[in-house]
């Protein structure tokens, strides 16, 4: 049976189902409480499971997580929320140097079953810190697994399968797509490994995760009206990387772009392109390509999209790769006159 | 062997019983002992600058409150109800002292003289800052909670190894009292006895979140166990905050550290305007306040020293909506940034990565306006 949610629906449902099934489950955070987030995804839960399973948070993230940790080794399933993407730097040293190492340092002895919710991305035109994509900095380090989710369902989905994870999950909740509608089935629970295939073609591969994927789903619908076929990875799980569903695609297209709206230095298209070039590099027809964040600072929200992603941008990668004429046909590098490295 | 551990020493706090006040609501002159001192100079026309400002700071306010809702800006957190805690201190700094604080300080940065025209721009999402910081001395407004605290803590121990006669104030909310920064901030000021001032606006809420999430005691006993002097202070009462903020920066520039001041006022406004404050707080509470405002009872205590209200009023009623036509037309008239702006000031030295980005940023949107 399945419903129509909104991806912050979805997100609600999944914790209601995790809280409902497992009473060592419980959710901590700013304002989750009685406001339901800023976001409303918590709307209602602290009313059905009380302040004790839904607690409202003093303002302090690294306390946030380190005293998940605490919990954790008492047994309970924590789920933390982070209030937005530039929120989570407080928290790092306990996610990154305690979480993520505490199974590894007590030889399998402890287990951090902490779900750790951080809405992530642009386009909403917000304020500084409050539209990044820092994913990144999680998926290098070893012990944690990062996942994302690009629909109502796969929110759902992702998000059971999260918490019943017996290691530390980071979920990364695309904001900008909270609003938006799809198909619901509260039966299904994914694992937190596997790439989708959203879409099938022939001639050029897109793999994507997130906010982005929709992105490509709109560029595949239009590389169609010119008789190109793409096909659309979402990656879902950026750490561990599904390599294989990427290899398997590009051995078949030859061609491959990558895209997320973070900045494209050491992220997860560097990693992605990498490995695919180890594995795959016979088979690659045209260098591999990506659409990214520039490598700024995410700037003043009236310059956004132009700092994102794009449709057209995503559409001249795809150009880029078969060798079609794009922007870049004929641009001229030689006017790059600063900086000593070339 | 037993070890003694000192209890944080009440003695080092003012105004745990009740909040310093000068002003009652009615406008009659309150005796204190500690404050009175620090206020002998402030006649009737030295209380009308302060109430001038506070009424520009508010029109300020509301006219941005306004100018969001009608699309104009992309968010406003608003100050309302908080005009005395910013401008009795504001008006207590010397030009030059530094201020770092929070993202909720438009009283701050007004009187600081940062531009209209600049100050629109972050509140229309065009720029990250809404000032030079290096003109009117005031840190880019500060999103992540307390983090500022501790640049105020630093510049105020860079300015002692100077020897510049220089203090830093940070203002920070009721929330930032819980994160790690600010009680390092704490630390770090008492140690090295930084010419630094701590302000904690406690508007009773961060975000949805009532203060007594944040803390069991009172703010200003906080300080205490770090050592660092304290003063419980009505918010609400701007000659209370200034002078309080007065004996914070005369300790400081006499080398005797750091002053925490805890103004116990009301955020009457919800967070920011994507806020909806119903789901979490009551009218009731929100009309108790507002029978305690700041600029209320300066009126009456003006009125008290026979100045010619009517006269007050008007003046200030100019240059109230001098300033909200000035604002109003610095947002409608804001030049956006241009998408090149994003590849600047990356770097001090461009990086040849990032021009070579910006190139092709530049020939991806001719391409697509050759395509139009």
């Amino acid at each position: 049976m399945t419903e129509t949610l909104t991806l912050a629906k979805a997100v609600n449902s999944a914790l209601a189902d995790s809280l409902e099934g497992d009473d060592r489950v419980l959710l901590m955070g700013e304002d989750i409480g009685k406001l339901g987030g800023v976001f409303r995804v918590t709307d209602g839960l602290q009313d059905r499971f009380g302040p004790q399973r839904v607690i409202d948070s003093p303002l302090a993230e690294s306390a946030i997580i380190g005293t998940a940790i605490g919990m954790s080794y008492r047994g309970f399933r924590v789920v933390a929320e982070i209030q937005f993407d530039g929120f989570i730097y407080p928290a790092f040293d306990q996610i990154v140097a305690q979480v993520a190492k505490l199974r590894y340092r007590s030889q399998g002895r402890v287990s951090m079953p902490l779900t750790i919710r951080v809405p992530f991305g642009g386009a909403i035109g917000s304020v500084e810190h409050h539209s990044e994509s820092p994913e990144s900095y999680f998926a290098h380090t070893a012990g944690l697994r990062v996942v994302t989710a690009s629909t109502p369902q796969e929110a759902y989905s992702t998000l059971r399968a999260a918490i019943q994870s017996d290691d530390p999950v980071l979920f990364f909740e695309p904001k900008g797509k909270y609003y938006t509608k799809g198909e619901v089935d509260r039966s299904i629970v994914r694992d937190l490994e596997t790439a989708n295939v959203v879409a099938s073609g022939r001639d050029v591969t897109i793999a994507a995760y997130g906010p982005t994927v929709d992105t490509a789903l709109r560029a595949a619908v239009a590389a169609a009206d010119e008789g190109i076929e793409v096909e659309v990875i979402d990656l879902r799980s950026i750490s561990p990387l599904d390599v294989d569903t990427v290899v398997e695609s590009v051995r078949r297209t030859g061609r491959l772009v990558v895209t997320h709206e973070a900045p494209a230095e050491s992220s997860v298209s560097s990693e992605l392109i990498a490995s695919v070039a180890e594995r795959a590099f016979a088979h690659l027809e045209a260098a591999p390509e990506r659409v990214t964040g520039y490598d700024t600072p995410y700037p003043p929200s009236a310059v956004e999209h132009d700092y994102l992603p794009s449709l057209d941008r995503l559409l001249d990668a795809v150009d880029r790769t078969l060798g079609r004429r794009n922007s870049r046909t004929d641009l001229d590098y030689s006017a790059l006159t600063t900086g000593a490295a070339r | 062997m037993s070890i003694t551990v000192p209890a944080p020493d009440p003695e080092l706090a003012a105004g745990l019983d009740g909040p310093l006040t000068v002003l009652d609501l009615d406008g009659t002159r309150l005796p204190s002992e500690l404050l009175d001192p620090h206020l002998r100079d402030i006649d009737e026309h030295a209380l009308t600058n302060l109430y001038v400002d506070m009424v520009r700071v508010r029109r300020l306010d509301t006219e941005a409150f306004a100018l969001t809702r009608q699309g104009q800006l992309v968010l406003w957190p608003p100050l309302l109800g908080q005009e005395a805690a910013q401008v009795g201190p504001a008006r207590a700094l010397g030009e030059q002292d530094w201020v770092f604080g929070s993202y909720r300080e438009h009283g701050f940065a007004l009187l600081r003289g940062a531009d209209m025209g600049e100050f629109a721009r972050i509140w229309k999402a065009y720029a990250h800052s809404g000032w030079d910081p290096r003109e009117i001395r005031m840190a880019p407004s500060q999103i992540i909670i307390g983090a500022q605290t501790l640049h105020g803590v630093g510049y105020a121990m860079a300015a002692k190894m100077d020897g510049a006669d220089e203090v830093a104030l940070t203002t920070f909310g009721d929330g930032a009292t819980s994160e790690g920064d600010v009680n390092e901030a704490l630390v770090w000021a008492s140690t090295f006895q930084a010419p630094v001032v701590f302000l904690c606006q406690n508007n009773q809420y961060a975000i949805s979140e009532p203060v007594h999430v944040q803390s069991g005691v009172p703010l200003a006993l906080r300080p205490t166990g770090f050592g660092i002097p304290s003063m419980r202070v009505d918010g609400n009462d701007v000659l209370a905050m200034h002078a309080a903020a007065r004996i914070a920066f005369d300790r400081a520039r006499a080398g005797d550290g750091p002053t925490f001041i805890e103004a116990v006022t009301y955020r009457r406004g919800p967070h920011t305007t994507t806020d909806d404050p119903k789901r979490y707080r009551d009218e009731a509470e929100v009309e108790a306040w507002i029978a305690k405002d700041p600029i209320d009872r300066v009126e009456r205590a003006l009125e008290r020293m026979g100045a010619n209200m009517e006269a007050v009023r008007a003046e200030a009623k100019i240059r109230a909506d001098q300033l909200a036509k000035e604002f109003r037309a610095a947002a409608e008239h804001a030049v956006p940034p241009v998408a090149d702006e994003i590849f600047d000031n990356v770097y001090a030295q461009p990086t040849r990565r990032l021009e070579r980005q910006r190139l092709e940023h530049r020939a991806f949107v001719s391409s697509i306006e050759g395509a139009k």
